[in-house]
């Protein structure tokens, strides 16, 4: 794992349009182990960058069926085994009357598998990463907009991934350790 | 690169809601250097419409102006807020601990008005909260860019009127000990809760709701408060914003995901907040009394939460907005947008008002006609109007335009109808139980001195929780904001020659 001594490179960018161009360029140039990191989310970056859709909503799906099942079942449960009384002549089983609580902790768990799903695919929190030894970065959730190559990537190379971000735009480029 | 003239397919300014005045400078910087960029000299309304951020900001004097009440010395006028809300808060603290000690006997509920202003309270809070959530998840859906400089606002709104909202069914309940019956738990008599009642889903409802809403809120809030942990000063500020931030770097890879959230966010709160006051009213709708007994409830209540929840957004912006000085983040539109809003909810409500009292004379149910009669003309008539006159006849102002961008005619106007939705819960439950079948049953409420000061005591709470909210947390949504001014297009100023393929 030690081969490199950095991280990797890190650019700077001044503007969402020039971190936009730079990233479409990064992306042919055939990177795999690489980021953008800008303020707020810029407009079409994704595919600018070539990186697929989200997993996300699959997680939410299993979340929500969870608690869409979850939810129905517990009141089956109760009204049909720990706890069956007889309620204005109804039917022990009454499906329409369990609804809300089924609506309701579909979403609850579905909301949990957003939020949480999120973190899980981001890996966070993570308090420490690389990119935080930058004093330059402290802007990135500022004004700022930046690219980091890894130096895991296997097409990485410190001096020439250096000049080919400042070729495409980068008006600071620096190493980052690890 | 260098920019085109902007101004053939640029709007009348004013028809966006815009006084001219206010409308953007037209300039013609070039944007191909970082220079213009960061001066942000330039705005160019991408879609053609009037930019959303007015002045001439930057993405840094956006940080800078959001940030500025949080990293500044706090101001004596907050301390003075915060010492009055405090008060408030105490005088809750002391209305509960009164209530617990002496019991239910302390309000003046009595037979057959055994709910009032507690179901009165919680209503009027839980409805307050709805703005919060429309703006946040149902304006986002419908890719309402202008909610972005109140949404954080509003979420937060949203949050600590559910926590007002919270109290009160947890204290009516009299044995508060067992108040966890409420759960799906087995208790010592083995017994569990009834499923098929409407208190139980509001339970269900009104917890999913607050939890929701705080994740909601606190997701938005996470790159903002990476902002607040990169710009911060003491070590102290950076740990505490640091922990909460979770680390977050505004990696793309994790913006991906992140707006994936706050998208499928957006989409479930969308019926959930609708199925919340639904469910609210199901707790009236579904028993036999007449005034309560009514199909057309939960569309009617829906419509009055969010009427009197943008009311309240209103209120608190407006003060927000001046004592902070947010004047280019929070502009006329968004009042005006807002006001709106509450005429249209306003006229909803005014319809079911209206419809109520034709199903009570076309149901031709005596029962349901001597409710509604009793309702306008009754003991309680002066509460029944006082209702009308703020809900239904003071919104109707908002047609005029003038009045729409009069900040002093918007704060009053808020404020009634704020009075108003509090009287509406309070009509709909007490005028409805004080004149039961028998008429020997019939009675009179009166507040006694520990009803006024729960109610206030949870006013107590609501400032209390927003002095701590405006002055450690960003209160306009940082990144969100950026993300909807001109240069936060990628093809801005490129003339849209690379657009293909990207929308």
């Amino acid at each position: 794992m030690q081969q490199h001594p950095y991280f990797g490179v890190l650019a700077e960018f001044p503007s969402a349009s020039a971190i936009y161009h730079a990233c479409e360029k990064v992306r042919d140039k055939g990177f795999r182990k690489w980021d953008a990191h800008t303020p707020f989310p810029v407009h079409g970056l994704d595919r600018a960058m070539g990186l697929g859709s989200s997993k996300l909503p699959w997680i939410v799906l299993c979340m929500a069926i969870l608690g869409g099942t979850g939810g129905f079942g517990l009141q089956a449960w109760i009204n049909l085994n720990a706890y069956p009384v007889v309620i204005s002549n109804k039917p022990y089983l009454s499906w329409q009357a369990f609804m809300p609580v089924t609506f309701e902790l579909t979403v609850l768990l579905g909301a949990f598998g957003a939020v949480f799903g999120m973190w899980a695919l981001n890996m966070l929190p993570m308090w420490y990463h690389s990119v935080f030894r930058s004093k330059r970065f402290l802007r990135a959730s500022d004004d700022r907009f930046f690219i980091t190559i890894e130096s895991k990537d296997p097409k990485f190379d410190a001096n020439a991934t250096q000049a080919f971000l400042r070729d495409i735009g980068a008006t600071h480029v620096e190493l980052l350790e690890q | 690169m260098e920019k085109k003239p902007q101004i053939p397919f640029s709007p009348d300014p004013t028809a966006a809601g815009l006084p001219a005045s206010q409308s953007h400078e037209m300039q013609s910087a070039g944007m191909s250097s970082a220079a213009s960029f960061a001066s942000g000299a330039a705005h160019e309304p991408v879609d053609a419409r009037a930019p959303l951020v007015l002045g001439n900001e930057t993405f840094a004097s956006i940080t800078d102006t959001v940030a500025r009440p949080i990293e500044s010395k706090t101001p004596l006028a907050w301390y003075i807020c915060f010492a009055i809300s405090l008060g408030m808060l105490s005088l809750l603290g002391v209305s509960i601990a009164w209530l617990f000690w002496e019991g239910i006997g302390v309000w003046g509920n009595n037979s057959p008005v055994y709910w009032a202003w507690d179901i009165t309270n919680f209503v009027f809070w839980v409805g307050i909260g709805h703005a919060g959530t429309l703006i946040s998840a149902v304006l986002f859906l419908f890719r309402q860019k202008w909610r972005t400089s109140v949404n954080r606002f509003a979420e937060a709104m949203t949050i600590f009127a559910v926590m007002c909202a919270l109290i009160f069914p947890g204290i009516h309940v009299g044995r508060v000990w067992t108040a966890y019956w409420l759960l799906p738990l087995p208790n010592q008599m083995d017994a569990w809760p009834n499923f098929r009642s409407p208190l139980l889903w509001d339970v269900f409802a009104v917890s999913t709701y607050g939890t929701v809403s705080l994740l909601f809120w606190y997701t938005g809030l996470i790159p903002d408060l990476a902002t607040l942990r990169d710009r911060a000063k003491s070590t102290i500020a950076r740990v505490a914003y640091g922990i909460f931030a979770l680390g977050w770097r505004g990696s793309n890879r994790h913006w991906l995901n992140y707006e994936k959230a706050y998208q499928i966010l957006a989409g479930i709160s969308t019926p959930l907040v609708l199925s919340v006051h639904t469910i609210v009213s199901f707790d009236f709708a579904t028993s036999q009394l007449p005034g309560w007994h009514t199909t057309v409830f939960p569309p009617y209540f829906v419509a009055g939460a969010i009427f009197s929840g943008f009311a309240m957004v209103i209120n608190l912006m407006i003060i927000a907005r001046w004592v902070f000085k947010l004047e280019n983040i929070v502009t006329m539109r968004h009042f005006e947008n807002m006001a709106k809003i509450i005429l249209l909810t306003g006229s909803l409500v005014g319809y079911a008002y209206a419809m109520e009292f034709f199903i009570a004379w076309y149901s031709g149910n005596p029962y349901e006609s001597f409710a509604f009669i009793n309702r306008a003309t009754g003991p309680y008539a002066w509460a029944y109007w006082t209702m009308v006159s703020c809900n239904v006849i003071s919104p109707q102002l908002f047609w005029f335009k003038k009045i729409r961008t009069n900040l002093w005619a918007l704060f009053i106007i808020s404020i009634f109808v704020n009075i108003g939705m509090w009287f509406e819960r309070f009509v709909i439950i007490v005028t409805s139980l004080h004149r039961d079948f028998l008429p020997s049953s019939w009675a009179y409420f009166t507040p006694t001195v520990w009803d006024v000061t729960t109610f206030i005591g949870s006013w107590g709470l609501f400032f209390t929780m927003f002095c701590l909210f405006v002055r450690f947390l960003p209160m306009v949504a940082i990144a969100e904001v950026k993300s909807v001014m001109p240069e936060a297009d990628p093809h801005h100023g490129t003339g849209g020659d690379h657009a293909q393929g990207t929308h």
